[in-house]
């Protein structure tokens, strides 16, 4: 048996700390937001020639007064996304585009995916994004309050917005965009990491009821334990189903794929470390479960 | 637990080799058409464009309210009340009123059956809402009476916008009403929406007015700019005819001077007006106006009896045939502004369509290779079950005909690797309840009952997740919240219907095997 709960503190500490540093970093640096949620416009666009590159695409782009423009490296040598913010929402600006690259550039271009996301859409996006996953935070409450005592879902739901939290943190550090897929792989996270947290609690509840005289700083970490190889096993083939998603599923899903993982390592390691932990500090004990079976 | 009936098994193979069959529908053709469905392809996958329109309202709302000054003064000159001072702002209308006739007039707005301000036996609220601020009365739309207008603008908007797509002749558009001001169109197939993106951001409101150099015109003028140039000219607010009167329009090539026009064909009442107008104003110069330009202002030569006449304006012959339809599929009632677009080219369609499988494919793999290592017999039960799933899930999606995106294949790769989860949690009870229970049987019985609450909470916590998703979501992921949710009921189905029956199969042949699992 391994001793998790000797290092509770520690962990507790560690997440604490996690969480401080995203929410500094949430607020201070913000998101890279796309433009799914910033309004803008967005180019992919494949090279035939050796003549396009970052800088000379980035050269042409800034002639043509579209405000901020984004130039990057899109998978391979010949793939790049462009990205500029189409303040004035110009009609015609793909058509302008074009014509003026092909000045420059000829025929040896092709625009693979364009997308021109409006300022009320983008707007409406990020609200229903965040609804989304207020909403997702409150149904995971409700269902955790009906199926557990409040202890338990104290525990769940701190679990839950430290891997919100901490994921989105990550995001925030590196810069890395957040798009519509992002917030389905947010959503996707709640929904992982409450159903790793269930699993444990649901094996800490029947320990409470086996068992009188184990107290629950031990009865969390004999639980673990015992929920601990199908914690491994879920976990690792989650993360290989997700590992071949980021490695072989092409670039647009890179970032989705990347906040799962992330998701999914928070998930597991906060179902463990904070989910437990808020039972212990709560002294929760066989007549937390005793007096609602009563009840029932 | 353990006992199976026959009939069960039946159902069981039954319903598995069915959903197999309708998966399978998507490489070969069945001759059945039950068989014969496909799972559609999003727009990212198949490549094509993806446009939201807005109706922009505002000027229907003006146009509205003038109209409505118009009846209002008539309405009441003929009942002989005086109102005075009657003009718009800010989409209100105002007017003065004598002291004596206030309350009639304030009856006329409130009277259930009101024929000046109609709606309210069919909402239970007025088309108009009245304010009455001493001797000044403000009257402008209501709630009710907004959204009837927007409704109905849409109504025609869409009806429009479905006419001008029909005519270029995309494959398979889909066309579709987003709240009461707003239009989705998906056009599959299509990579570059240019064409079809300027000939819906046209109103295509056609007007023929005469040119006029009296400024005290009964009808008003105004100035207008040339479409080709920059000179401008004074034009009658008299529209002599519009748009609406044409029956046809088409792109010719004129053989005198060798220029393309776009010919047209008036109804009844146009061809009498046009007759008309162009025998009384030979001379003139009759100026047609397209959304607020002067295409050209020809001088009228002769009487046009015919109901047919031409256009010339210096078209290309592209340029004549957009004209030619945008002017048969009619006017839009408000200008249309793209709010939201998104394109993907066919190769990257193709692209993703490649790498999703590669993806899944590898996933696929490798959570079979782990689980075969780590439970060796039971990890092959659990990876038949798998493959059965995952036909099950490609199956439900064929028969619901469901559009499969990238983040929808991301969504099985990613119902794969969870999907393990319950047949773990059952073999970890099994594996557990065996180190007390020497009964091989009740060993397996206690790991399928113990087991169960954990693997519900679990999946209704994902289903949740799903469902949010899928209500709250947009496009491609809305794509993604399905294969989610339809791969928890069908993995849900294969744990405890086809992996349970291989497992109890397996136990009741081994049942005194000493290591079970």
């Amino acid at each position: 048996m391994i001793a998790f709960n000797k290092y509770y503190s520690h962990f507790n500490l560690l997440s604490s700390i996690l969480i401080v540093v995203s929410l500094l970093l949430l607020i201070f640096k913000g998101l890279n937001f796309g433009i799914d949620f910033k309004g803008g416009t967005l180019i992919e666009l494949r090279a035939s020639d050796s003549k396009i590159n970052v800088s000379s695409l980035r050269d042409r782009f800034n002639q043509m007064d579209l405000g901020d423009v984004s130039v990057k490296k899109f998978g391979n040598d010949t793939d790049f996304l462009v990205k500029f913010e189409n303040k004035d929402n110009k009609k015609n600006i793909i058509e302008e585009i074009k014509t003026n690259l092909d000045k420059s550039f000829g025929n040896n271009y092709d625009f693979r995916r364009v997308e021109n996301v409006g300022p009320k859409v983008s707007a409406e996006l990020l609200k229903s994004g965040v609804i989304a996953i207020s909403l997702s935070l409150a149904l995971m409450l409700i269902y955790i309050w009906i199926r557990f005592e409040w202890q338990f879902s104290l525990g769940a739901i701190l679990a839950l917005f430290h891997d919100v939290i901490v994921t989105l943190g990550v995001f925030s550090l590196f810069s890395l965009e957040i798009n519509l897929s992002i917030i389905a792989a947010v959503l996707t996270i709640v929904g992982y990491s409450m159903n790793d947290t269930v699993v444990i609690f649901d094996r800490v509840r029947e320990n409470l009821r086996k068992y009188s005289d184990i107290k629950i700083f031990e009865l969390t970490n004999i639980s673990i334990n015992e929920t601990l190889s199908r914690t491994i096993i879920t976990s690792a083939t989650t993360l290989l189903a997700l590992l071949a998603i980021y490695l072989f599923g092409g670039e647009i899903l890179k970032g989705f794929s990347l906040a799962m993982i992330l998701g999914v390592i928070f998930g597991t390691y906060s179902s463990i470390y904070i989910a437990n932990t808020v039972l212990v500090r709560l002294r929760v004990s066989q007549k937390t479960v005793l007096r609602e079976d009563d009840q029932k | 637990m353990l006992y199976f009936s026959k009939l069960r098994i039946l159902f069981i193979t039954i319903f598995s080799v069915l959903f197999i069959l309708i998966a399978s529908s998507n490489l070969f053709k069945f001759d059945d058409s039950f068989f014969d469905k496909k799972i559609n392809l999003g727009l990212d996958l198949q490549g094509g464009s993806y446009l939201l329109l807005e109706i922009d309202n505002e000027p229907v709302i003006e146009q509205k309210l003038q109209n409505l000054t118009t009846t209002i003064r008539n309405y009441f000159k003929e009942k002989n009340i005086k109102i005075n001072n009657i003009t718009i702002e800010n989409q209100n209308i105002f007017f003065n009123v004598i002291d004596n006739d206030k309350q009639s007039i304030l009856d006329v707005f409130q009277d259930e059956n009101s024929d000046l301000n109609p709606y309210y036996p069919r909402f239970k609220s007025h088309q108009l809402e009245i304010e009455d601020t001493g001797l000044n009365i403000k009257v402008n739309f209501s709630k009710q009476g907004l959204i009837k207008l927007k409704t109905s603008s849409q109504d025609q908007a869409i009806e429009i916008v479905r006419r001008r797509v029909d005519e270029v002749g995309t494959n398979e558009p889909n066309i579709l009403k987003r709240g009461n001001n707003r239009i989705l169109v998906e056009l599959p197939g299509l990579d570059d929406p240019m064409r079809i993106k300027s000939l819906l951001g046209k109103t295509a409101n056609l007007t023929f007015r005469f040119v006029t150099n009296d400024e005290n015109d009964r009808f008003g003028v105004e100035n207008l700019k040339f479409e080709n140039s920059l000179e401008e000219a004074t034009v009658s607010k008299r529209i002599i005819i519009s748009g609406e009167n044409l029956l046809d329009a088409q792109p010719k090539m004129d053989t005198q001077n060798n220029q393309t026009i776009v010919s047209f064909t008036l109804d009844r009442v146009g061809a009498k007006r046009f007759g008309k107008a162009t025998s009384t104003g030979i001379g003139k110069q009759l100026a047609i106006v397209l959304d607020g330009k002067i295409i050209s202002a020809p001088v009228v030569r002769d009487t046009i009896a015919s109901g047919s006449g031409q256009i010339s304006g210096g078209f290309t012959f592209q340029s004549a045939t957009d004209l030619a339809l945008l002017l048969r599929s009619g006017a839009l009632p408000a200008p249309l502004e793209i709010i939201e677009e998104r394109t993907v080219g066919p190769d990257l369609g193709q692209d993703s369509i490649n790498a999703g499988m590669i993806a899944l494919a590898i996933g696929f793999m490798l959570v079979i290779f782990f689980m075969f290592v780590k439970y060796k017999f039971f990890g092959l039960i659990t990876n038949v079950t798998l493959i059965v799933n995952l036909f099950i899930l490609l199956g439900v999606l064929t028969l619901f005909e469901a559009t499969l995106t990238l983040p929808g294949i991301a969504g099985i790769i990613l119902t794969v690797g969870m999907a393990v989860d319950a047949n773990v949690l059952i073999f970890e009870r099994i594996k557990e309840e065996l180190k007390d229970e020497t009964n091989n049987i009740l060993a397996f019985d206690g790991g399928y009952t113990k087991s169960r609450t954990a693997i519900l909470d679990a999946n209704i916590t994902t289903l949740l997740a799903a469902i949010i998703l899928f209500f709250m979501g947009s496009g491609p992921v809305k794509g993604f919240a399905v294969t989610l949710g339809v791969g928890i009921f069908t993995t849900l189905f294969s744990v405890y219907f086809i992996a349970r029956l291989f497992t109890s199969i397996y136990v009741a042949r081994n049942k005194d095997k000493e290591k079970l699992i």
